[in-house]
């Protein structure tokens, strides 16, 4: 669990992140979500310290995040950026063992390391390991500068703007390998964006910044719901509302009992794919199945548009 | 002159001398790809004009005037005939659109049979038992190993030759050259006659040369290196610091000179151990420490803007996975800064190397003794045995580092 405790932060007596406190849950993953100079890159990086805070503190598991050397402090944390800072001078497998060959790992447990990543994020270790960072897409260069902060098998991952500098349909798959590999790991998750569409998709809560102050922190439906301020309901969007509380939500979770006709819809498919599904093929409800094919039940417009609001 | 009719016949443009010099320049940095055609009508002309230029200079003794000789005077008939034949030959290849390994073969060919003919004019100019008279290369023969050297840079560039290509050319080239000088083709000619007399003093002044032009290197990459990091880091020194060494270069290498005397006599009468180590107001040392102090701008401004260009994400990616600064600096910044140092590295020892010659004056020693005594008397070919190594040297350090800097950018960037 990490605890941000009155994080402060100023710069020629301007505060650019102002006594900001928050949890971020072990093996979840936290969002920070603001516009350009809300503070919220200042704050992610007063966690590892690449910024020294003002005033407050930050607890990793209990301990102060100031009481370790700030380089060991560091090599215990991964750190993924935007444009991704891969070394351009070192191949793809000696830029993911940058942090393991700093801590000294002995060569076979680095090299079986370096596999090990290289299929988790699906890149085939033969073809990929010996290349320069130049000679991949921006998929791939993503790809690896996760897989370089994940080298060490740190318990806490900070992520500034991952994303950015994918297009729009490689970031929709990034985001998803993103969110199922931190599954798989139970990696606590610190990430930044501007993008709330981002922060929905991937948070298991979100806090919204705002000019250095934390304006809400709260799971997305809740946010979706009960924005805490005019700027955090603008920040969602009064138009994508409805939508991305439907995406919130799986179809298993809105099946009602009953037949109907036509193409079954995944029991995993979000409700906001399942609306648009009924909507596009004329239908007032789709049976619901589950991965092998068994029927659950049914979704139906009614249902669907009745969880499109808030609760009545 | 005949020759000139001749020459005329296979170029039909001659181009001005101050043209002929931009492309060979585009020449030599690859930048002329397209536009053939016109560095050939460029090529052929300068054969064109070096043929029918005067060819060797006959001197009666080493200070006489010289008495120029067109290549027909100064060759047997049998080899005059053969000199036109590849001269013309060199021309047409070069004019015509041919294949870069065919203006290759073309280039060497010809190198090859002016390296000979020049070797053959002394023979048949200066009498029998003629002990005085000199033979020199002229005007012509220049300008046909200049037009040579264009078509056979040019097409070393159109081949695209690897770095370690063009450092194996440079190695055979030295070869070719050592292996010419040793057959004694050449005895004959003046320069080498020049060497024959002082052959022990021309290698202990190479050996001079050297010393000032890479140990003052070796002294400003000691210090310019440290220096441009430090001014890399602390962005408030950078103007004063590099204004500074801005201002020693400007200072003209003579005044410089004198500049050093008062110092460094200073510490050879005050500091027993400088003195036993050779430090006097003239002599190497004010050389030295001058070609030091020219060097110093460009190591640590390329060490500067070296490390300036290393992405600030990659730099924010090696602090946020823990690297300590000292670990950072070696082990990325620096080595993504090595294409650009090098360069740096390329630019002083290429300007030391030339700039060496000029410590003669102060008694630094070097190839510049051989330049400043023969301005001394008169004797353009004693010039000529410094000038020829100094430049040959030169040309040897600017092909070697710009291999290396071209290995150093490839596996990185």
């Amino acid at each position: 669990m990490i605890a941000i405790e009155g994080l402060t932060k100023f710069y020629d007596g301007l505060a650019a992140v102002d006594d900001v406190s928050l949890t971020a849950e072990t093996g979840a993953i936290t969002v920070i979500v603001g516009a350009s100079g809300s503070g919220k890159s200042t704050l992610l990086r007063m966690v590892n310290r690449l910024v020294e805070p003002s005033a407050g503190r930050v607890l990793i598991d209990g301990a102060d995040a100031a009481g370790l050397p700030v380089h060991e402090l560091r090599r215990g944390i991964g750190y993924a950026i935007q444009n991704h800072g891969l070394f351009p001078h070192r191949t793809v497998a000696e830029n993911i063992a940058t942090v393991p060959a700093l801590l000294g790992w002995p060569r076979g447990r680095i090299a079986a390391r370096v596999d090990e990543l290289l299929n988790l994020f699906q890149l085939e270790p033969a073809t990929f390991a010996g290349r320069y960072p130049r000679e991949l897409s921006g998929g791939q260069q993503q790809r690896v500068g996760v897989a370089r902060a994940l080298a060490a098998e740190p318990k806490l991952l900070l992520m500034d703007e991952p994303f950015g500098a994918l297009d729009p349909l490689i970031r929709a798959k990034a985001q998803d390998d993103l969110k199922a590999i931190q599954r798989q790991l139970s990696t606590t998750i610190l990430l930044v964006t501007h993008d709330m569409e981002e922060a929905i998709r991937l948070g298991d809560r979100i806090a919204v910044m705002d000019a250095g102050k934390l304006l809400q922190d709260a799971p997305p439906a809740e946010i979706l719901v009960h924005p805490a301020t005019a700027y955090v309901a603008e920040l969602i969007g009064a138009g994508e509302r409805p939508f991305r509380l439907l995406s919130l939500a799986t179809a298993a979770e809105a099946v009602e009992p009953g037949a109907a006709d036509g193409a079954a819809v995944a029991a995993e498919a979000s409700l906001r794919d399942a609306l648009a599904e009924l909507l596009w093929s004329h239908r007032a409800a789709a049976p619901v199945a589950d991965r092998d094919g068994r029927p659950l039940g049914r979704v139906t417009l009614a249902g669907l548009v009745a969880r499109a609001g808030t609760p009545r | 002159m005949s020759g000139s009719r001749r020459g005329g016949d296979s170029a039909p443009a001659v181009g001005s001398p101050g043209m002929s010099m931009t492309q060979a320049v585009a020449a030599t940095t690859g930048i002329a790809r397209r536009g053939l055609d016109k560095l050939g009508v460029v090529v052929a002309a300068l054969f064109a004009l070096g043929a029918a230029s005067p060819f060797a200079v006959f001197r009666a003794n080493r200070i006489a005037a010289g008495e120029a000789k067109s290549f027909f005077e100064a060759l047997p008939p049998a080899a005059a005939a053969l000199f036109a034949v590849a001269a013309f030959l060199a021309g047409a290849v070069a004019l015509t659109r041919t294949t870069a390994r065919a203006r290759l073969a073309s280039a060497i060919a010809f190198a090859a049979a002016l390296a000979a003919l020049i070797g053959a004019a002394p023979m048949h100019l200066i009498a029998p038992g003629d002990r005085l008279a000199r033979v020199a290369p002229a005007a012509g023969f220049w300008l046909l190993a200049f037009a040579d050297l264009i078509l056979f840079a040019d097409s070393v560039v159109r081949l695209k030759l690897g770095p370690l290509a063009r450092v194996l050319a440079l190695a055979l080239g030295a070869a070719a050259l050592a292996l010419t000088l040793w057959s004694g083709v050449w005895n004959g000619l003046s320069i080498l006659k020049e060497y024959a007399n002082r052959s022990d003093v021309f290698w202990r002044e190479a050996g001079a040369h050297l010393v000032l032009a890479v140990g003052s290197l070796a002294a400003a990459m000691a210090v310019g290196l440290p220096l441009g990091v430090l001014i890399a880091r602390k962005r408030r020194l950078r103007a004063p610091a590099l204004g500074a060494l801005n201002a020693i270069q400007t200072i003209p290498s003579i005044a410089l000179f004198g500049m050093l005397i008062g110092p460094l006599g200073w510490i050879s009468s005050h500091v027993p151990a400088a003195a036993a180590l050779g430090v006097h107001g003239v002599g190497a040392a004010p050389a030295f420490v001058a070609l030091f102090l020219y060097s110093l701008l460009p190591m640590a401004a390329n060490t500067v803007v070296g490390l300036d260009q290393v992405s600030a994400e990659v730099v924010d990616a090696a602090d946020g996975m823990g690297l300590t600064a000292r670990q950072r600096l070696f082990a990325i910044e620096l080595p993504l800064a090595l294409p650009v140092i090098l360069t740096g590295v390329r630019i002083v020892l290429v300007q030391n190397i030339g700039l060496a010659t000029i410590a003669a004056l102060i008694g630094g020693g070097g190839f510049g003794v051989f330049v400043f005594i023969g301005l001394g008397q008169t004797a353009p070919d004693l010039i000529l045995l410094g000038a020829v190594p100094t430049v040959l040297l030169a040309f040897a350090a600017a092909v070697l580092l710009d291999a290396w800097v071209e290995l150093a950018t490839g596996a990185r960037s």
